[in-house]
């Protein structure tokens, strides 16, 4: 039998039908829906009198929209519009059938944080969802990647998705991370090396020493950023520590039925000898905390780097850096670590995590923040910010001058009401630095959750290792 | 779904790299239960003032390429969320086809699904298409999809590749959701499969 790569592994058992010209239809078992991108995917079910094929399989949660303040179960802290995209979602998923978790919820939180949570996310699954960051769910050795809302309607009535098989692509971090080094930096400095397009038409398969010794919240932080470089998922073969983490999960199996999942869970892992259409190769130790300074999560720098001059690049890259420099307010040669930030922001599905707040809480202990930043922790969901309170690290933010959030997207898109005014700089755990991503003019500077705290602490972009 | 067969329109030239689905409808117009409406919005940030004022330099807002139809862009079009939002925007505004060296895959993607036609192209093609566009409303460029070939307003040919399935779907409007129900035979026998080698998933 050739060698297969996970990947291979996972589409080969998906795989429901193949057009003569290659085109496939996949078999998808869990579909996550959120608010934002379902209603006009449930309505078009309406308009064609089709059900859900399996709503057992389906699972919704608002995230995008919901406030995060104490007061949001008083309707009148959401502006009307996103009102009504939550309110569609109740409607929705009771009208479906679907298996939901609404605001008022204690599980509910960022759906990409929920799905592990709950269990409902195994290894070997396909996983879909409209939004981009699904790809966090391949931490699993899950095949987990984003649709738009024509494919959540596609899903939704048949429970497949027509695909064309993607290409194969190795990283691989051998080595150790060094103290103060973390899963953020490993994801965005692959980023940097690969370009936000050097992953498009390809499944990343992270894997390697450094890779393995990461905790599954780690992992997930990796894999959530793979669509930032361009691919569409991010794996990583499960091992012990996936199934440690799935087991007794609300939805993961029991039993005999346990044994048999890790029996085949096993089997998932490429193959000695499998073909790889593109492979990187980083060190461990070569990793440093990093900052992006630009407008494009490939913008990024060790803290201990200087900003670039658009003389540097070559192409149309020019151009956006000019742009980026412009829109960010900084000039080359600045130190990274001299820039100032009005706002720090914990949170998202990249690092709204119990581990992430922990490693920003370690930071935080027994300091203040800078007077005059407004700082923000936002667990990823209810569970998780029920755990921070237990173990203590929701007081270390609250006597450190942070604000306590309730779970949710939250400044990350900055959908919600909590958002950047026009030049607002803020150190952020989440995602993307596009312009105006945070609130219009709002300046992004994507790091990891101890960086942030470091960050809070001294008032400007600052070395971790500085404080440990 | 609309058809897709030959559109000959006026292109815009959007040379910037990395536009990204933020750009093309930002995050406040996404809280919408419609697809249709967005067009207004499509490019908000680069088209307008924060009090709403049309900013003259941005392309779409020249005289020129107010009735634009194709846009020809720089590398990783459409890059960051999947929101299907920005195609839905490029729509209502009336654009059918972007241009560019590489897209986004899940833009790319989505634009299938709303009659929208992306061709990937390299970049010397690129190069000279974006010339062509920045010579104005007179140079109009000609997209056949059934001959897969670009024609520049000074009657340059250029070919592109297309996906034998999605280009059956654009041409003749076809519904994906249809197309997959009749096979719903290979799902219900794969469902029965999968429950044996995989009962818990």
């Amino acid at each position: 039998m050739t060698a297969r790569t996970l990947y291979d592994k996972i589409w080969d058992d998906h795989m429901v039908d193949q057009a003569e010209d290659g085109t496939c239809l996949l078999y998808i078992d869990r579909h996550l829906v959120h608010e934002v991108t379902s209603p006009q995917a449930f309505e078009g079910l309406r308009m064609t009198g089709r059900k859900v094929r399996a709503p057992q399989k389906t699972i919704a949660v608002p995230d995008h929209n919901v406030p995060t303040t104490l007061d949001r179960a008083n309707a009148a802290t959401m502006t009307e519009d996103s009102r009504i995209q939550v309110e569609a979602l109740d409607k929705n998923a009771k009208d479906f059938g679907i298996n939901y978790y609404p605001v008022s919820d204690v599980r509910q939180g960022i759906v990409h944080i929920v799905g592990p949570e709950q269990g409902w996310t195994l290894p070997g699954m396909t996983v879909v969802c409209g939004d981009s960051h699904t790809a966090t769910h391949g931490a699993f050795g899950a095949l987990a990647h984003g649709i738009g809302t024509s494919e959540v309607e596609h899903v939704l009535a048949t429970q497949t998705l027509i695909q064309r098989k993607a290409k194969n692509f190795k990283v691989e971090i051998t080595g150790s991370l060094r103290p103060g080094v973390t899963a953020k930096d490993i994801t965005l400095s692959v980023i940097g090396a690969t370009g936000t397009a050097g992953g498009t038409g390809y499944v990343i398969e992270y894997c390697g020493q450094a890779i393995r010794e990461l905790s599954m919240e780690g992992r997930m932080t990796v894999c959530n950023m793979a669509i930032e470089g361009g691919a569409r998922a991010g794996l990583i073969a499960p091992d012990e520590k996936t199934y440690a983490y799935c087991m007794g999960r609300p939805h993961a199996p029991k039993g005999a039925a346990w044994e048999a999942a890790v029996t085949y869970w096993k089997t998932l892992f490429s193959d000695e000898g499998a073909h790889w259409d593109k492979v990187i190769t980083l060190k461990g130790e070569d990793i440093a905390p990093v900052v992006t300074w630009g407008t494009s999560p490939e913008d990024v720098l060790p803290i201990t780097g200087k900003v670039p001059s658009p003389s540097d690049f070559t192409g149309g890259k020019v151009d956006a850096v000019q742009r980026a420099l412009d829109y960010m307010g900084l000039t080359p040669g600045q130190n990274l670590s001299d820039i100032k930030i009005d706002t720090v922001f914990i949170g998202s599905c990249t690092n709204g995590r119990i581990e992430d707040l922990r490693a920003a809480a370690a930071i935080l202990k027994g300091k203040k923040k800078k007077d005059g930043i407004r700082a923000m922790v936002v667990p990823g969901s209810g569970l998780v910010r029920a755990q921070a309170e237990e173990e203590g690290l929701a007081q270390i933010f609250i006597d450190a001058g942070f604000e306590w959030r309730l779970a949710g997207c939250s400044m990350c898109l900055a959908m919600n009401p909590d958002q950047l005014a026009p030049g607002e700089r803020c150190a952020a755990t989440s995602n993307r630095n596009f312009e105006g991503r945070q609130g219009r003019g709002g300046r992004t500077h994507l790091l990891s959750p101890a960086m942030a705290a470091a960050a809070a602490i001294t008032g400007h972009l600052t070395d971790v290792r500085d404080l440990m | 779904m609309d058809k897709f067969t030959k559109l000959t329109g006026i292109a815009a030239p959007m040379p910037l790299v990395n536009i990204d689905t933020d750009m093309i409808i930002p995050k406040q117009f996404l809280k919408t239960i419609k697809r249709s409406g967005l067009g207004v919005n499509l490019f908000d940030e680069m088209r307008y003032t924060l009090d709403g004022k049309e900013i003259p330099e941005f392309v779409l807002n020249q005289p020129a390429y107010r009735q634009a139809q194709i846009i020809v862009a720089g590398d990783n079009f459409g890059c960051g969320s999947s929101r299907e939002h920005a195609p839905w925007a490029l729509l209502d505004f009336g654009i059918r086809c972007v241009i560019s060296t590489s897209f986004a895959d899940i833009f790319y993607n989505n634009c299938f699904k709303n009659g929208i036609l992306p061709i990937v192209m390299p970049q010397d093609v690129v190069d000279v298409l974006m010339e062509d566009a920045k010579k104005g409303a007179n140079a109009r460029q000609t997209v056949d999809l059934e001959a897969q070939t670009v024609t520049t307003s000074d009657g340059r040919v250029f070919p592109f590749d297309v996906d034998a399935h999605r280009k059956d779907c654009l041409i003749n409007g076809l519904d994906d959701i249809g197309l997959t129900m009749v096979k719903a035979k290979s799902i219900d026998s794969f469902e029965q499969k999968a429950a044996t080698l995989r009962p818990w998933a």
